[in-house]
Order: structure tokens, then C-alpha cells, then sequence
């Protein structure tokens, strides 16, 4: 370990470090802009300045900067030297030069990272006096505003936006004092990880576009730990309310999952706590009514235990779907997905937990050197896997750089050395993705024909042990044969598929792949993306689906239902749910929005969101997480879907519930019984846990002149709501230091107010926090060798005369149920089409935006054409699960009946 | 006297053409390097000539030619660029040999390329230059008529492309990391370096960038040898030095002459004195970013090592004469505006600073300027210091400042005191 001299100090540091790097990881403050640990440095800000010596005879020394300097053994340095401060100082002024005083009305004051190196090179005099640049502001779409006169030049957004994020449309303009970081013209930002721009932007140039439209100061808000429960890779988040509005998301670090950033869906797609659908009150046919009430009136109609089900959700938290479980019966259990899906889900959990190869985190990911996507367009159905997958392609080539001399941290010259160089990377879809541009090779086929892809390359990997595949084209041999060999060669290869073909040998494939590639020294890493927050935490406890549920209800078996947090219309064919809706004698529902489902229902009980609920998810990875409540919600009656369960059990003494105070009581009975779970007891600490007997505060800590809590109401401060759930307080009384990283509800150092301060709580910058990365992987699997290779492979698919077959297309804006609710996202769902391909295009004369007619399950739909010429022949897409666009099942046989005279 | 660099150029001439130059004893240096020489030899004997880069920075040529791998290892394609992006103010010496004799710019780029086994060249220029680029053209043409140039040159199993690109316009073109990026589609932001373009250059193969003047160089020392080039100056660095001067003088212009002529004598002698009715106030000696010099210093000879012991540096060799019917403020305004205004953009220093002392000198010169403006100029010559900036644009901005706050501080002074420019 290289040891070098601060200001004649020595410390040891990590190899292969620069010295900026170094320096923050001791704890150490030296001020920066344009470094940033997830994209090294380049050099430009000059910020960083510090005098390096020669030697110990050597006094005078020169300024150099850290973040370009190797932390190399025996280096000497002065942080505190006279000239490098006045530097510093310096160079804070002139950015100062141009930086209108904008602090009193810009959004990023309180967390603004310039405002802290400002303070940190203590610069506070004007000499300037003369007038400053000003630009013209854009407007960026929905997410993101753009306030150009506070930009300081450092570059970081345009490194991250294109170099990081692989997106296109933001560039650097101009030169001199007048460079300018924008669109060429007004527009949406088309990088689906946008929203990462108001945390990389240092000062108030791109800020939170919803956070604005009810802004309040970040020393105002009250913040929690969360998880994001847009989709299934759940990234951590912290989500902030005041006044009884949830006012923003922002990236909650995790050395394993998000790291430092998120998506736009997960940072926007927040706003439907808020909004107007929400079901706020308890309702009995129609009319509102006493919570006592309602939960009498469920008690009454579950008195018969077996006359009743309860259908759970994958989108609800472990504690509420175990609520029900326990209410209605394990073999009386449903797992809210549809009957496929609860059986694909399950078959990852048994690839997952067999083994050889195993689960893949997100960081595992971008650490990967050559991967194989089977039949999931990413960037739609695990929006922050893209982002990884973009880091990932860039392993094989930085490893061949190692003998350029060219240091890791050293961005702009790896970069250059680089160029497009990228390792493999294949994809595998029915229609193109926004990934295949950094593909070595992308094939386009139906489920079963990427299946059958899968099935060759395992076969390819593995020729004595994994089946064949007969009748494959040549082409596609080749094709599996050149995959084979790329992930062979790899160091860390990776197998990316999911479930969102609905196709379980797809499922299979991806498994054979994996497992050819595994060694009893080394299992390879496989990654399933599961549609929703908990899709893989509701499989652990049914394995049933809605239309088993359906099936019992139809066999008379029972004829009233609980559904939790589930849209049943989401789920199966709308005449199906209807007949089932119709066919059930009692209908509760619980749930944060109205839906097609609360409006059926006789009962309606309102359910407090990830924001006023505390809970625990289990990611695709298998990864057990939990989410902690924002604020108490008093605009309603809204509480946690397992409280109102509760309650009912309680006036039915059907179980004893009478321990089940808080959230340890549902989840210690949950892991007494189901087995597996007992892994995760250590997930978080318990509620009543303290550090020198204090709370941790979930509002930031203020010296004087605070705000009362709900001063929007009155200035008297109410008590502030207990928390039995968690050693949170609603207040900003306890424990002002870094608590345990489950419970960090906010990332602050003295003198350091923005995300920058997630420096302090890691004990290496870019590592894992201190304590550990949140969340407890539950599944590690169990064999090491010999896999059993499934045997299943699709016959290949044909086309049917007069008939289409619909894959489901999926988008980061509208396919996912909640979110679409929020109101900056919802501007960004596209209307429902249809999708064909070229050679459709030709026999149907269509061409993109025409109008025809399609019948996709029961129903038909006049909708317009677009043009994804690389769609498969007899294949059209249809996207999935878009507001009022659902009801039917995808995969699905359609039929086009009609092109209008367009 | 002999004038290796421009005996062959014709004022208001077209310029020789490939048969015409062939015959006036041109392209011997590349016959002669592909049958005689090894690449290694070649950049020893150009190391030992002591030929120093006439863009400005003076580094041993041969020593930079050294760093690039040669042998079957090395990454391919690898780069040879001439930097013909000649924008600093005041010189003009490299559009002389570009417009005079291109062939002796081919016959030097060619001989270079070989001596690094390059394997495609390139010719950045200036956008203004166009005539330049014309010519240019039709000698690239002629080379490849006549195999100089292509596959397999005089024979040999050497090849080599070459491409003229024109720059987009700006003066940070003209910084060798700067040019790189801009020859790839990128923004015109230099490199840090390490890694240096031998190592990883012109889409990241190694790469040497070289200044029009210093290649014309080559081919004399390669067919006649380091003590003929040794011997055509008067000092320890060898060679002749094409020199310029600009400003109120008699006769300005450009001229070919022994390295290390005293400053006296180009002024004097070749530029033929102050007009008449003006007294010499000083010049900066190599071009805009080069530091004053004053009456003292007239008979110090023009070479790298002498200029930098007398305060300043040669640069390009091309100066600019102050008279003492001209402003020193406003001239250093000028200067200041010029470097503010092409300022790359990449690093906060000269930024945000060089257009604080462009508006800063604005004041003075408007007769708006505090003593405190002083201060802060003098604080900008020193915190714009080579290191403290990512590049040397803005250390090459403050030289003049820096010089004429020492030099013509009374001036300065006069303009803050008097709230006017003596001068209008």
C-alpha cells in the first residue's frame, strides 16, 4: 500500500489512486468540481490544487492538481500550503466572476455543492465589478429545468450525459466565457437517465422540473430512507415531504444496486402520492365511511374463513401481501400476477436458488466483460440495468489499456486511448433497442426463437451436457458459436433475460447459458429482470395466480375477496375480471389509487404508499430491502395495507394478532414462517434500536429559527407522530451523526450540504458505505457444479396465415401501473400503437402513423402504425400495460381487420 | 549566405512545381532517407542537429521522435501532423514556406513520417490560409503522380498517405493535444498530458505533431548533415530561422537567416529602422504571447536559450515592434482580447480570467481604470503560471501583461491618474 505526505503526515492509501480520490477517502476536505467518483478525473476546474513537493529538502514546491496527480508511494503534498489555498480561493472568484446572485431564489440552495467549495476556500469579497454573460435558457421537457446564467463550465454534465449515459442531445456549445451546455434546439431530453443531471450539476443549472412546481428548501424537508418501487431492480431512494406532499425523489447511494444514480421513472415517477386519484378515505358501496366501520364490515364478511380469498400484490410490500396471507390462508393465497407470470417468477427463483451460477447485483454488472441479453429491451423493463450494461461494455477494452500507462482515474486519456473500442454484447429481442448501439450483434425473433438461440449457445458452451437444438439455421448457429466463444473468453461473463416475453423457455435458455459457463471455481453470473418491486418477495409466498384465483371463485369454492394493492384489470382479460368481479358475492379492495378494480369494489380501503408506509421488497436480484415511511399522511385515512389487515384479524380473533403492534411483530411472524426469510432477519435494524439513546431524525437538524412543522396550518408545533415501525422520529430531534446505512435519511457533513456528502459515509469514495451496502441477498445457490440443464426447447415459431403475432413492447414512461399516475411522467407516455415490420409495412401498404384496426384479445382497437423495420416477419408490437391499454394478455395471436383509408 | 528553407521560393510567383523542385536538387532527402537510412538513424541524426520545434515551445525534435514505438510491436496506423494552424498574432513565417515551396514541406513531412513509420500524415491548416491549402493541394497531387507519395514510395516498402484538413478557425487549433481532437470531429480542448501523442495521439495511436517551419527543416540536415547545419548559424542551436517583424517599422517582413542573429540586426538591417518620426519602445519578440522586451535587450541574438535568459521567449520568431507613438495599454487590450476571446473554455483560470483583464485593461484604456486594477492584473500574471492552467494559452496571455506592467508601468499609471489615454 503506497504511503504518501500530507502536509508531512503520512497515510497510506489505496493503489492506483489519485490524489484527490485519496485524500477524500481520508476523510480529508479538498474542495472539486469536475472529478466525480463514478467518472474519474479530467483536470478542468482546477479546484483542487495542492502544492507537491519533490522531496523532504524541497520547500517551495509547486501547485498541481490532485484529482490529476498519482497517489503514488512517497508522494509529498501540501493541502494547507499558503499558495495552494490562495489558488483555491482564486479560482472559486473567478467562477464567481460570472455566477449571478442567485442563491436566494435558486432551487439548488441548500444543497448546492458550489455553495459548499465556496465556503470550504473561503472566498467572500467581490472585486469584479463589471457586468457578467448571460444566456438564454431552454426548456428541456417535463423533468429537468434549465437556468444557464449559474453555470460554472465544469463539464460534468455533458461527461455524464454522453460519455456515461451514452446519450446524444446534450452537448457542449461555444467556447470561452460563453460555452454553453444544452440541445441544439428546445426539446425532451431523450436520455432515459436524464433526471441524474440534478444531482451532477453542482450548482442550479439543471434542477428537479417537479420538485419546482412545489418547491421547498431541502432543511425543510423531511426525508426517509426508500426504495423505489417502480420496477423490479430496487434502487434506493430518498424520497422528501413537506405539508403533506411528497415533494422529491433523490438517489439514496448503494454500493451494490444504484450507486449513484437512478432513472427518470424511479426520480419522477413519485408525483402519484399526490395526485387527485387517490383513494383517501374508507368507502363502503360508493360512500365514504369510518375506518371502525369498514374494518367491521370486512371483519363480518371473513367470518367464514372458507368462503374467502385473498389475491396479494407484486407491487405491495412482504409485511402486507404476509398480512393477507395470514388473514385468508396460505393455500387461500394469491399472488396478484397472472397464473404465467407467478410461474415465471417462480422458475427464476428456482434457476436463481439451484444454481451454479448465481444472482448478478447491478454492480456485478457493470463489472461483467461480455454478456448475453436474451429477450429483455432493458432500457423499458430495468431502466438502471442500461445504465450499467454501458459500463460494462467498456471492461474488455480498459483491461487491454492496463499495459498504456494510462492510470484508471485518467477519463479524457482512456477514453481517447480507447475510442469505440467495446466488449461483447449481444441482445436478443423481437424489436430493437435503444442498447443496440453498443451490440456487437443483436438478433430479432420471437420468444421461442430467441429461446432456441439460448438453448445453441448453451449447446455451443457445452456440447456433451446441454441439449441441442435441431432445425437451426445456419446463420444462427454461427451466430450461437460466435456468442459461445466471446463468453468463454470472458473473465466475468453474464447472462441477462427476464420475464418479460412471458416466455418461460426463454427463462430456461438464459439458465443452460449460465450454467455452461460456470466452473466449480467459478459461477457465472445470471440476471433476471422481474417486472415489479416485489415480484420476486410475492413468490416466495404463492405460487397461484389471479386466474387460479378466478378458477376458485368460478368453482364456488369461495365468493369473496380481498384484493391488495392489485389492479385485477392489469392482470387478466377485462371479461374475465368482470366475470369475476360480477361472480364474487364480496369485493374489498385496498389500494393508494382508484382504479378499474376499487371502482368494482363494495368495500375500499385506503393504502398508505411507499411514502406512508414502511415495508420490505425483494429485488430481482434477491435482494431483501427496506423501505422506511416519509411522513404520517393526514389528508386521509391512509395506512399500511397490513394495519387495516390487522385490524380486521383483530375483531375476528380468527389469528392472534395481538402481537402484531408494529412492523418487527408482522415481520418476525413472517420469518417464523416462511423458512426461507429467516436469512433476512438482519435486513434492518429493529425499532428499537437507538444510538446513545437517541432516535434518528427524519428532518435535517436546525440551529435556530425553524419552521413549524405544518406551519402551512398553523404555527403552533403539534406533537410530532410516533413511529412504532422504525427508530425514525418525525422530527429533527435525535441522533445528528451518520446512523447505520439502512436508516440514512439524508447524506449531510459539516460543510458539505449537497450528494457530494455521500463521500463521508463511505470509507473509500466509490465504495461501499460504511457498515455496508443496505439490503441482504437471500439467495445464493445451493449447487456448484453438474447444473441440470433444462431440456425444453420451442419448436420454432411459424407464421399463421391472416394473423400477427403481438410480442409486448415495453416503455420506461407508461408500462409501469403507478407511476403513469405522476404528473410530469405522464406527459412522456406515448399513445397506443402498433408496431410491424418492414416486410408487414409492404403487404399491408402501411406505412408509419397510418391508421388500422387490430383485434388483440376480446376487444378491437383502431391504432396507429409505427414502422420498427426490424420486427420479425408475422410479428407486430404491442406496448405493454399503457394507461387504459390493457385487459388483454401478451404474448397474443391478432388479427389485423382492418387499414383505414389513410 | 544559405537560405536552405526559402532558396527556392519566387515572390509573385507560382510556386516550383514537383519536376521544377526535383530538379533544383528537391526530394533528395526522402530518396536518400528510404535507401540509406533506418528510421532510428534518421531521428538521431535529426537529435544531433540540435533541431529545435519552431512552433514555439523549442524542443529537441529527434529526442520527440524517439518516444514513438517503432518495430513490429508498435499500434498502427500511427500519425504524422503538420500544425500549419499558424494563428498567433504577429507571424506569418509558416504561410511564407506554405505558399513559397509546399514540395519542401512534403519532402520534410515525408522524411519525418518515415522516421516514426508513420503511416498517414496530415496537414492541419489555418482556414484563412486558403491560398496556402490550394497549393498545398496540387503539390500532395504531384507527389502522389510522381510516387513520393502512396504505396511503395521510389520503391522502398515504405507507404504513406496524406490529407490536408482545414481547421474550423480557432486559435487553440493551433496547441498540439488541441489540434488532435479537433482532427478527429471533437471539441477543440487540448489533452493533459501524459499520456503524450507518441503514446496516445490521433485516435489513440501514436502520433507526432510538428510545426511547418521545423519539417522544412528535415530534408537540408538529412542530405547535408548535422555539421552543415551546425554550421549555418552562430550559435550552439543550429540551422537558419525564418524571422518576421510587424509594427511601425521601414521595411516589415519576413527573413531567412543564420539562428541566434542578434535582434539589432533584424531590426535594423532587414526591417530597416522605426519610420521616420518614431522611437523604439520595445517589442515582444516571438509573437503575441511572448513576454516585452526593451532597449536593453536589442543585442541579444535571436535563439531559444539567449531570449529566455534576457526574460522573454522566441517563440516563432516573428515580432512585433511597439513605437512610442503607440499606447502600450491599448496594445496589451488587444492582446488580452485576442486571448480572452479564444480561450478553448475548458479550465476556470483563463476562462474566467484572461476576459477580467481584458475588461479590466478596457477601463484603463477608457480612462475608467482604479490602482486596485493593478493589483488585480499583476495577481492574474502570476496565478495564470504554467500548471496552474490546464494548457499554455494563458500563461502565454499574461506574458505581455506581466512584461508591460514592468516595463510601461508609468503608462499604466498615467492612464488611471489622468482618466484618459495620453495617447488619443
Amino acid at each position: 500500500m503506497p504511503t504518501i505526505y500530507i502536509d508531512d503526515q503520512p497515510y497510506e492509501v489505496k493503489e492506483g489512486q489519485n490524489l484527490l480520490h485519496a485524500v477524500l477517502s481520508l476523510g480529508l476536505d479538498l474542495p472539486y468540481f469536475c472529478w466525480h467518483p463514478a467518472f474519474g478525473s479530467v483536470g478542468a476546474c482546477r479546484q483542487c490544487a495542492v502544492t507537491q513537493y519533490q522531496d523532504e529538502n524541497d520547500t517551495r514546491g509547486r501547485i498541481v492538481m490532485a484529482c490529476m496527480t498519482p497517489a503514488s508511494d512517497g508522494t509529498r503534498i501540501s493541502i494547507s500550503d499558503p499558495d495552494a489555498i490562495q489558488f483555491r480561493e482564486n479560482v472559486i472568484e473567478w467562477l464567481m466572476v460570472n455566477h449571478p446572485h442567485d442563491c436566494p431564489v435558486c432551487d439548488e440552495g441548500g444543497e448546492c455543492h458550489l455553495q459548499d467549495m465556496t465556503v470550504m476556500s473561503g472566498h467572500n469579497y467581490r472585486e469584479f465589478r463589471f457586468k457578467k454573460r448571460t444566456h438564454r435558457n431552454q426548456d428541456l421537457g417535463p423533468f429537468i429545468n434549465h437556468e444557464m446564467n449559474r453555470c460554472i463550465a465544469c463539464y460534468r454534465c455533458v461527461r455524464y450525459y454522453r460519455d456515461y449515459a451514452g446519450g446524444d442531445d446534450l452537448q457542449a456549445f461555444g467556447a470561452h466565457d460563453y460555452v454553453y451546455f444544452g440541445r441544439k434546439e428546445d426539446g425532451v431530453l431523450e436520455s432515459e437517465f436524464s433526471g441524474n443531471l440534478v444531482e451532477i450539476c453542482p450548482t442550479g443549472v439543471f434542477t428537479d422540473k417537479t420538485l419546482k412546481r412545489h418547491y421547498t428548501r431541502k432543511w425543510d424537508l423531511q426525508t426517509s430512507p426508500s426504495v423505489c418501487q417502480q420496477c423490479g431492480l430496487g434502487c434506493n431512494t430518498i424520497a422528501g415531504e413537506r405539508y403533506g406532499t411528497l415533494r422529491r425523489i433523490l438517489n439514496r447511494y448503494n454500493g451494490q444496486v444504484n450507486r449513484y444514480f437512478l432513472c427518470d421513472r424511479g426520480r419522477f415517477g413519485y408525483e402519484y402520492v399526490n395526485s387527485e386519484q387517490r383513494i383517501t378515505q374508507p368507502k363502503i358501496s360508493g360512500s365514504q365511511v369510518s375506518g371502525e366501520e369498514a374494518v367491521a364490515s370486512i371483519a363480518g364478511l371473513v367470518k367464514d374463513k372458507t368462503r374467502i380469498i385473498g389475491i396479494g400484490s407484486p407491487r405491495a410490500s412482504l409485511e402486507s401481501n404476509f398480512a393477507l396471507r395470514t388473514m385468508v390462508g396460505a393455500n387461500r393465497f394469491y399472488s396478484g400476477m397472472s397464473r404465467t407470470e407467478t410461474r415465471l417468477v417462480g422458475l427464476v427463483r428456482e434457476v436463481l436458488q439451484q444454481g451454479p451460477a448465481r444472482s448478478a447485483s447491478l454492480l456485478d454488472v457493470e463489472q461483467a466483460d461480455a454478456v448475453l441479453v436474451l429477450g429483455e429491451d432493458l432500457t423499458n423493463t430495468a431502466p438502471r440495468l442500461d445504465l450499467s450494461l454501458r459500463q460494462s461494455v467498456r471492461n474488455q477494452p480498459l483491461q487491454e489499456a492496463e499495459n498504456s500507462g494510462i492510470q484508471t482515474w485518467n477519463d479524457a486519456a482512456l477514453r481517447e486511448y480507447i475510442q469505440d473500442k467495446k466488449g461483447p454484447l449481444f441482445i436478443a429481442t423481437p424489436a430493437g433497442t435503444k442498447l443496440d448501439g453498443l451490440a456487437t450483434g443483436t438478433y430479432r425473433g420471437t420468444a421461442a426463437d430467441i429461446a432456441r438461440l439460448g438453448y445453441a449457445v448453451a449447446h455451443a458452451l457445452s456440447s456433451e451436457e446441454a441439449p441441442a437444438v435441431k432445425g437451426l439455421p445456419a446463420e444462427l448457429k454461427r451466430l450461437a458459436a460466435t456468442i459461445a466463444q466471446a463468453l468463454k473468453n470472458a473473465d466475468r461473463p453474464l447472462v441477462i433475460s427476464g420475464t418479460s416475453l412471458q416466455e418461460e423457455t426463454v427463462i430456461k435458455a438464459a439458465a443452460n447459458v449460465a450454467w455452461a459457463l460456470s466452473s466449480p471455481e467459478q459461477a457465472a453470473d445470471i440476471c433476471y429482470t422481474v417486472p415489479e418491486a416485489n415480484s420476486l418477495g410475492v413468490s416466495y409466498l404463492a405460487d397461484a395466480g389471479v386466474q387460479d384465483a378466478f378458477q376458485a371463485v368460478q368453482k364456488g369454492e369461495a365468493d369473496t375477496v380481498v384484493v391488495l394493492e392489485n389492479d385485477l384489470y392489469r392482470r387478466a382479460a377485462t371479461s374475465e375480471v368482470d366475470a369475476f368481479l360480477s361472480e364474487c358475492k364480496h369485493v374489498v379492495c385496498i389500494d393508494h389509487l382508484e382504479t378499474r378494480t376499487s371502482g368494482a369494489s363494495e368495500i375500499v380501503l385506503p393504502a398508505g404508499t411507499f411514502a406512508e408506509s414502511d415495508g420490505t421488497l425483494i429485488n430481482n436480484e434477491g435482494r431483501a430491502q427496506r423501505f422506511y415511511q416519509t411522513f404520517v399522511n393526514e389528508a386521509g385515512a391512509m395506512q399500511e395495507s397490513w394495519r387495516w389487515i390487522r385490524e380486521v384479524m383483530d375483531l375476528n380473533k380468527h389469528v392472534d394478532v395481538s402481537e402484531w403492534e408494529s412492523l418487527d411483530d408482522v415481520f418476525s411472524a413472517m420469518l417464523k414462517s416462511v423458512e426461507p426469510f429467516t436469512e433476512m432477519s438482519d435486513v434492518a435494524p429493529d425499532a428499537q434500536f437507538r444510538i446513545h439513546r437517541e432516535k434518528i431524525p427524519r428532518a435535517s437538524f436546525r440551529y435556530s429559527g425553524r419552521t413549524a412543522m405544518k406551519a402551512n396550518v398553523s404555527v403552533h408545533e403539534p406533537q410530532p407522530p410516533e413511529d412504532p415501525d422504525s427508530p425514525m422520529s418525525f422530527s429533527m430531534e435525535g441522533y445528528s451523526g451518520h446512523p447505520p446505512a439502512a436508516f440514512t435519511a439524508r447524506f449531510w457533513a459539516p460543510g458539505w450540504n449537497s450528494v457530494q456528502s455521500t463521500n463521508k459515509y463511505q470509507s473509500e469514495v466509490g465504495g461501499p458505505l460504511r457498515g455496508g451496502d443496505p439490503g441482504i441477498r437471500l439467495i445464493e445457490p445451493t449447487r456448484k457444479s453438474t447444473p441440470k440443464y433444462y431440456r425444453d426447447i420451442p419448436e420454432a415459431f411459424a407464421t399463421r396465415d391472416g394473423e400477427w403475432f403481438a410480442e409486448p413492447l415495453y416503455h420506461i414512461f407508461g408500462s409501469d401501473e403507478t407511476s403513469s399516475a405522476s404528473e410530469g411522467l405522464a406527459r412522456r407516455i406515448p399513445e397506443p400503437y402498433v408496431a410491424i415490420g418492414s416486410a408487414a409495412s409492404e403487404s399491408l401498404q402501411l406505412n408509419s402513423g397510418d391508421r388500422i384496426t387490430i383485434r388483440i384479445g376480446e376487444e378491437q382497437y383502431t391504432l396507429p402504425v409505427r414502422l420498427y423495420a426490424e420486427l420479425p416477419d408475422g410479428v407486430v408490437g404491442v406496448p405493454f400495460g399503457l394507461p387504459e391499454f390493457t385487459g388483454f394478455a401478451l404474448p397474443a395471436w391478432t388479427q389485423i381487420t382492418g387499414a383505414e383509408d389513410n | 549566405m544559405e537560405r536552405p528553407l526559402t532558396q527556392h521560393i519566387r515572390p509573385g510567383k507560382e510556386p516550383m512545381t514537383l519536376p521544377e523542385y526535383e530538379e533544383a536538387g528537391g526530394y533528395q532527402a526522402v530518396k536518400k532517407a528510404l535507401k540509406d537510412y533506418t528510421p532510428k538513424e534518421i531521428q538521431d541524426l535529426v537529435k544531433d542537429a540540435n533541431l529545435k520545434g519552431r512552433g514555439g515551445a523549442g524542443f529537441n525534435t529527434g529526442l520527440k521522435w524517439s518516444f514513438v514505438p517503432l518495430g513490429d510491436d508498435a499500434p498502427h496506423p500511427k500519425y504524422l501532423v503538420c500544425n500549419a494552424d499558424e494563428m498567433e498574432p504577429g507571424t506569418f513565417k509558416d504561410r511564407v514556406l506554405l505558399e513559397g515551396n509546399p514540395h519542401l514541406l512534403l519532402e520534410g513531412m515525408i522524411t519525418a513520417a518515415y522516421a516514426i513509420r508513420a503511416d498517414v500524415a496530415y496537414i492541419f491548416i489555418r482556414w484563412a490560409y486558403q491560398l496556402s491549402r490550394e497549393r498545398l493541394a496540387n503539390a500532395i497531387k504531384e507527389a502522389y503522380e510522381h510516387n513520393y507519395l502512396g504505396k511503395n514510395i521510389q520503391g522502398s516498402d515504405y507507404s504513406l498517405d496524406m490529407h490536408i484538413h482545414v481547421s474550423a478557425g480557432r486559435y487553440m487549433c493551433g496547441e498540439e493535444t488541441a489540434l488532435l481532437n479537433a482532427l478527429e470531429g471533437k471539441r477543440a480542448n487540448p489533452r493533459a498530458k501524459p499520456p503524450f501523442p507518441q503514446t496516445s495521439g490521433l485516435f489513440g495511436k501514436p502520433t507526432i505533431v510538428q510545426n511547418v517551419e521545423t519539417l522544412c527543416n528535415v530534408p537540408g540536415i538529412v542530405v547535408n548533415g548535422v555539421e552543415w547545419y551546425k554550421g549555418l548559424s552562430h550559435s550552439e542551436e543550429g540551422g537558419t530561422k525564418l524571422y518576421g517583424v510587424s509594427g511601425k517599422v521601414k521595411n516589415p517582413g519576413c527573413w531567412e537567416l543564420p539562428m541566434g542573429t542578434p535582434i539589432r540586426e533584424i531590426l535594423e538591417e532587414h526591417a530597416g529602422g522605426m519610420q521616420d518620426g518614431l522611437n523604439f519602445r520595445g517589442l515582444i519578440p516571438g509573437g503575441a504571447s511572448t513576454d516585452f522586451l526593451v532597449e536593453e535587450h536589442l543585442d541579444t541574438p535571436m535563439d531559444y536559450n539567449s531570449i529566455t535568459q534576457a526574460g522573454s521567449r522566441m517563440g516563432t520568431g516573428t515580432m512585433i515592434v511597439l513605437d512610442d507613438q503607440t499606447c502600450p495599454v491599448a496594445m496589451v487590450e488587444n492582446l488580452e482580447h485576442f486571448f480572452a476571446q479564444e480561450s478553448c473554455g475548458w479550465c476556470t483560470p483563463c476562462r474566467d480570467g484572461l476576459p477580467w483583464t481584458e475588461k479590466i485593461l478596457h477601463a484603463i484604456e477608457h480612462g475608467v481604470g482604479q490602482m486596485r486594477d493593478l493589483d488585480t492584473l499583476s495577481a492574474h500574471s502570476k496565478w495564470l503560471g504554467p500548471g496552474n492552467t490546464f494548457c499554455a494559452l494563458a500563461p502565454g496571455a499574461v506574458e505581455p501583461l506581466q512584461s508591460a506592467l514592468k516595463y510601461f508601468r508609468d503608462d499604466f499609471e498615467r492612464h488611471i491618474n489622468e482618466k484618459r489615454c495620453p495617447w488619443r
